[in-house]
Parts: structure tokens; C-alpha cells; sequence
């Protein structure tokens, strides 16, 4: 349907059934996600409780004074291990995983299954059931491990301020490991058969047909889905929420619980300084995401000219 | 079995037998300990046998604690959030993927840039514009809010299902007279039932799941609660009923487990074409 219209409005008019087409869609999201993205910037710089209806500007005041909160820099922290630990480790055993699932052998719809189930389960009945599992006074993980004689005393999984950030990167790493399975056994699917063939006819041995054919083909998807799984990690709220509320002494707070804590759960809620940590964060997320696309496009092109 | 004869097998099969039973145990211990009194989840150690099944901790978490209201809430955010999504996604969807206007560049780029936002950003913003809009404690406010918020992956499935559509198929309907319009509702969107298939199903999750924008949309609407945020308010409230709480862990648990059981296929084979596309 190619048009050439004579002029500016003229297009736009041909084209008005497009734009009532998108019509929803900008209503929807332009209020709901880009509104509250240009609004944060502007509630970034105002000092407001949340009791009156607007705030007051005060320019970078903010930012100076969360350059020296050290309860962000704990936030901030505690979000880089999941962005640096749990990320890593949930797409590396995600990989192991899918490799061994990716045949054919009785019983393996089962594991796929069994997998899954925390994904489909609410965060918050994660959050709550871990905590009774972990219970240092007769949750079934701590009974196991003393009747096996593997620890002495019970551990305080989630109430050991040193630990509990770790045990929740592992909860993490549990309840989400199914969907970047799917993700890999999809990857994996993507490579043709017929390479392994030759590999087959060349003599390779498994671990020579890994590093020759299913690396090479795997690492487009490697960045692909490091990229989703990291979007996804900066978002652990609800699961941190339920099962340890950011506790103990802040141990797990990471960013989105800071902001909450800041913007709703504060007797004088402080909804500008709130802000300006989310957009102080969003900043450093959006930087990671734009140099990850910038890494996958200059590997298309090479790729690309390679062939 | 033949299988069994090499080692690698047992090995492999070991290894993931371990790994489901360490995966379904969680699950298994939360129901066994909805049927079982206060004191015997913590004393019996591992035991998953409750001595004497107890469904009363069911229809307390069912109509003291109000879960019936929480599930009923939560059902009809859910629906109503599909049932928006399906509408924006498939329309913009259609028009991205198929046609050429001026602004396209931009709307792709501003769904791109929406899609890694954290949710932690736009949270205020939102509460205040709804809250201004008297939205702020009401179901509709939450399907509104839900819909608006990270949809970009869907509109993108379709626009990707739509730009591969051969182009004959709207100029012959074209020419037998049917609109713009017409030519959506009775041809493409039927076409794209698989991919409807598919958002409809990780809608359903998304919604069914989400928690912060219930959480934050129902501080003043108890009554609106969701089955996540309910969860929340009932652990809070009672910290020493572990039975109740886990047979209402069950009750929240039980549909979407179910609802994935049937449903499977469309979800796997949707999370898989998005990543392979």
C-alpha cells in the first residue's frame, strides 16, 4: 500500500486509521509508563512529604544528599550482586540444565515441568514458603542438614544479616532457573542437526562437539538472554518483599525496596528523594542495557561479515 | 532398559531426579502443611504425612481471612487485563508490522526504551496520576495501570507474526471492498490466533503474579486485595498462623499451576519464538 501523498497533513490524514489503530496503545502506556518516566525526572528534584500535592524544587539537592546515603550505596550494592552473582549463575546452570533436558529420554516433559512450577508461582508464596523451609527451628532444610550431620547447628538463612542477601541470590536463582531453560532449549533447538553430523564423521567426542558447534552457534543467544535475564534481575522486589521485607538490617535491601521504603512506607514519606535514587538507578541500568545492544550489534556485523 | 546400560544415563537421570525433588519439594511440604495443626509442622521435622487431615485451615484462610474476596479480585484483574492487552498489543501490533507511517521510528524506540525500565521508576508517577484520576483504589485503576506497564514484548510478537503475513491476502480483501478495519477484525486478527494464544497466557501469568501495583493500589481498599498482596497482609497480621498461611498459599497456588498444566504448549512454544526471533 504505497502512497505518495503531496503533503504533511495530507499523509497523516490518509494514514488516520493507523493512528486510531495505535490510539490504545499511546493512551495506555503513554500514561502509564512514559508519563511516570518524565515524571520521576521532575519529582527527582523536588523536595515533597507525599501529604502535600506538590513539592518544592530544590535542583540536584537529591542526588548530593543520596551521593552520601549510605543505606543507597548499601541498595546499590546489594542490587550489583544480583545484577553480578545471580545473573551468572542462573544463566550458566540454566545452560546445563538445557543441554542435559535437550534429548529425547523417558520422563523429560516431567523435568521440564517440575522446573517450571516456581516460575508460575506468585513471588509472594515464594517469599513466604522459603521462609518456613529455611526456619532455623524445624524448617525441613535445617533438619535435613543436622540429621545428615552435614552442619552442627542450625543456620539462620534469612536471618543472618551476612547471609541472608546470599540465600535470597539462591532463591532467585531457584524460582526463576525454569524460564532461562526455555530460553536455552530454544537456543539449542536453533542448531541444525547436520553440523553435529559432520562433527560425528570428523571423530569428535561430546565435549569437542560442545566446544565446536554448540558454543560457536549458542553465543548470539548468550547475550540475547543475558540481556533479558538482567532486566529481569533489577526487578526482585516482590520476592525480596516477602521474605525478608530488605531485612535483616537492610542486608537485603535492594534499590526498588529502598525507593519503596522511601516513597510509602516512611511516616513522612520522602517521595522526590525516592525518585531521584529510582532515576539515579534506572540511569545505570539503561547504560548496561545500551553497551549489552551495542556488544550484540557490533557481533551481528562480524558475524555477518564473517560469512 | 536398554537405556539404562550406559553410564552416563544413570548418571544424567540421577542427577535430574535430584534436581526435581529438590525443586518439588517446597511445594509438597506447603501442602502437606495446609492439612496439618499449628504445632505439627515444626515438630514432626521432615514428615509429609499429616496425622489427621485438617480442612478447616482451608475454609479458615477461605472466608476468615478473606481469600475467597482476594480470589475473586484477582480473577477479575486478570481477565480484564487480558482481555485490554490482547486489544492494544494486537492493534499496535498490526500497524507496526505491516505498515509504513511517519512516527514509526519513534514508537518503536520509546517500547524499546519502556522495556528496560525498572519498575521502581514509574511506581510514584503512577500512584499520583491515578490517584488524580480517582482511580487510584478501584479494580479498574489496577487493570489500567497493568495493561499500560511493560507490554512492549507482546506488541512486538505480533508485529513480528504480522509483518510476515503475505501481502495479497489485504488486497484481494481489499478489493472485494472491505476497510481497514474489516480487513483487521475479520481477517488478521483470526490469523493471529496463536500469537493471541500466547500473550493471552503470559498475561495471564504477569497479572495473575504481579504484586507492587495491587500493593501500592489497595493501602486504602483492603476489600481490593489481590491474592499476592492478601498473602502479604495475612502473614503480617499473623505471624504465628503457619497452617492458615500455608493453605492459603495453596488456595493462591492451585489455579495457576492448573491453568499451566493446560496450557503449556502455547507458553513454552511463546517464550521459545520470542527468543529465537
Amino acid at each position: 500500500m504505497s502512497r505518495t501523498p503531496p503533503s504533511l497533513p495530507a499523509r497523516l490524514w490518509a494514514d488516520r486509521a493507523i493512528y486510531i489503530f495505535l490510539l490504545p496503545t499511546l493512551l495506555l502506556v503513554g500514561a502509564f509508563t512514559v508519563y511516570p518516566i518524565i515524571a520521576s525526572i521532575g519529582y527527582s528534584f523536588q523536595n515533597w512529604n507525599g501529604f502535600a500535592t506538590t513539592g518544592t524544587y530544590i535542583g540536584f539537592d537529591n542526588y548530593r544528599e543520596l551521593w552520601q546515603d549510605r543505606l543507597f550505596w548499601n541498595a546499590f550494592g546489594n542490587t550489583m550482586v544480583f545484577l553480578l552473582i545471580a545473573v551468572p549463575l542462573r544463566v550458566g546452570a540454566a545452560l546445563l540444565i538445557a543441554i542435559v533436558l535437550n534429548a529425547r529420554f523417558p520422563g523429560v516433559r516431567l523435568f521440564r515441568t517440575g522446573i517450571f512450577l516456581p516460575v508460575v508461582t506468585t513471588a509472594a508464596i515464594v517469599g513466604v514458603v522459603m521462609r518456613y523451609i529455611l526456619d532455623p527451628t524445624g524448617g525441613p532444610v535445617n533438619i535435613a542438614l543436622m540429621q545428615t550431620g552435614a552442619i552442627e547447628a542450625p543456620i539462620n538463612f534469612l536471618g543472618n544479616a551476612g547471609l541472608a542477601l546470599y540465600s535470597a541470590v539462591g532463591i532467585w536463582v531457584w524460582k526463576w532457573l525454569g524460564i532461562t531453560v526455555i530460553y536455552w532449549l530454544a537456543a539449542l533447538q536453533t542448531i541444525p542437526t547436520d553440523l553435529y553430523e559432520a562433527a560425528e564423521l570428523d571423530g569428535a567426542n561430546a565435549w569437542q562437539k560442545f566446544t565446536g558447534v554448540t558454543f560457536p552457534m549458542l553465543i548470539p543467544f548468550t547475550i540475547i538472554i543475558t540481556l533479558i535475564t538482567l532486566i529481569e534481575a533489577t526487578n526482585v522486589f516482590d520476592l525480596i518483599l516477602t521474605l525478608t521485607g530488605g531485612g535483616p538490617f537492610y542486608g537485603t535491601e535492594v534499590i526498588d525496596i529502598f525507593v519503596y521504603r522511601n516513597a510509602f512506607i516512611n511516616t513522612v514519606p520522602r517521595l522526590g528523594y525516592a525518585s531521584a535514587a529510582a532515576i539515579l538507578f534506572g540511569l545505570i541500568v539503561s547504560l548496561a542495557t545500551v553497551l549489552q545492544v551495542l556488544a550484540i550489534r557490533r557481533f551481528r556485523r562480524s558475524a555477518a561479515e564473517a560469512t | 532398559m536398554k537405556l539404562l546400560r550406559k553410564p552416563w544415563n544413570v548418571i544424567r537421570i540421577l542427577a535430574l531426579v535430584c534436581l526435581l525433588v529438590v525443586w518439588c519439594y517446597p511445594f509438597a511440604w506447603l501442602i502437606s502443611a495446609s492439612l496439618k495443626g499449628q504445632l505439627e509442622i515444626f515438630q514432626k521435622g521432615l514428615d509429609l504425612i499429616p496425622d489427621t487431615l485438617l480442612w478447616e485451615n482451608y475454609s479458615r484462610a477461605w472466608v476468615s481471612a478473606h481469600f475467597s474476596t482476594y480470589m475473586l479480585n484477582t480473577v477479575l484483574i486478570t481477565a480484564g487485563t487480558v482481555l485490554l492487552v490482547i486489544v492494544h498489543t494486537s492493534l499496535t501490533g498490526y500497524v507496526l508490522g505491516r505498515f509504513d507511517f511517519l512516527g514509526k521510528r519513534f514508537v518503536i524506540g520509546v517500547l524499546l526504551v519502556t522495556m528496560v525500565v525498572p519498575v521502581g521508576v514509574t511506581i510514584i508517577p503512577i500512584v499520583d496520576l491515578a490517584d488524580s484520576f480517582g482511580l487510584l483504589s478501584t479494580r479498574w485503576g489496577i487493570i489500567l495501570a497493568l495493561a499500560g506497564s511493560g507490554q512492549a514484548a507482546a506488541i512486538l510478537l505480533y508485529a513480528g507474526f504480522f509483518n510476515g503475513v503475505p501481502k495479497d491476502l489485504e488486497e484481494s480483501a481489499e478489493l472485494d471492498g472491505a476497510g481497514f478495519f474489516r480487513i483487521f477484525f475479520s481477517i488478521m486478527l483470526p490469523l493471529a490466533g496463536p500469537i493471541t494464544a500466547t500473550v493471552s497466557v503470559l498475561t495471564f501469568l504477569y497479572a495473575w503474579n504481579t504484586f507492587l501495583i495491587p500493593l501500592v493500589f489497595t493501602f486504602g481498599a483492603p476489600d481490593l486485595r489481590t491474592l499476592p498482596v492478601g498473602m502479604l497482609a495475612f502473614v503480617s497480621n499473623n505471624e504465628t498462623d503457619w497452617s492458615g498461611m500455608a493453605a492459603a498459599a495453596t488456595i493462591s497456588l492451585l489455579p495457576v499451576i492448573l491453568f499451566f498444566f493446560f496450557v503449556q504448549r502455547f507458553f513454552v512454544e511463546g517464550i521459545a519464538g520470542a527468543v529465537k526471533q
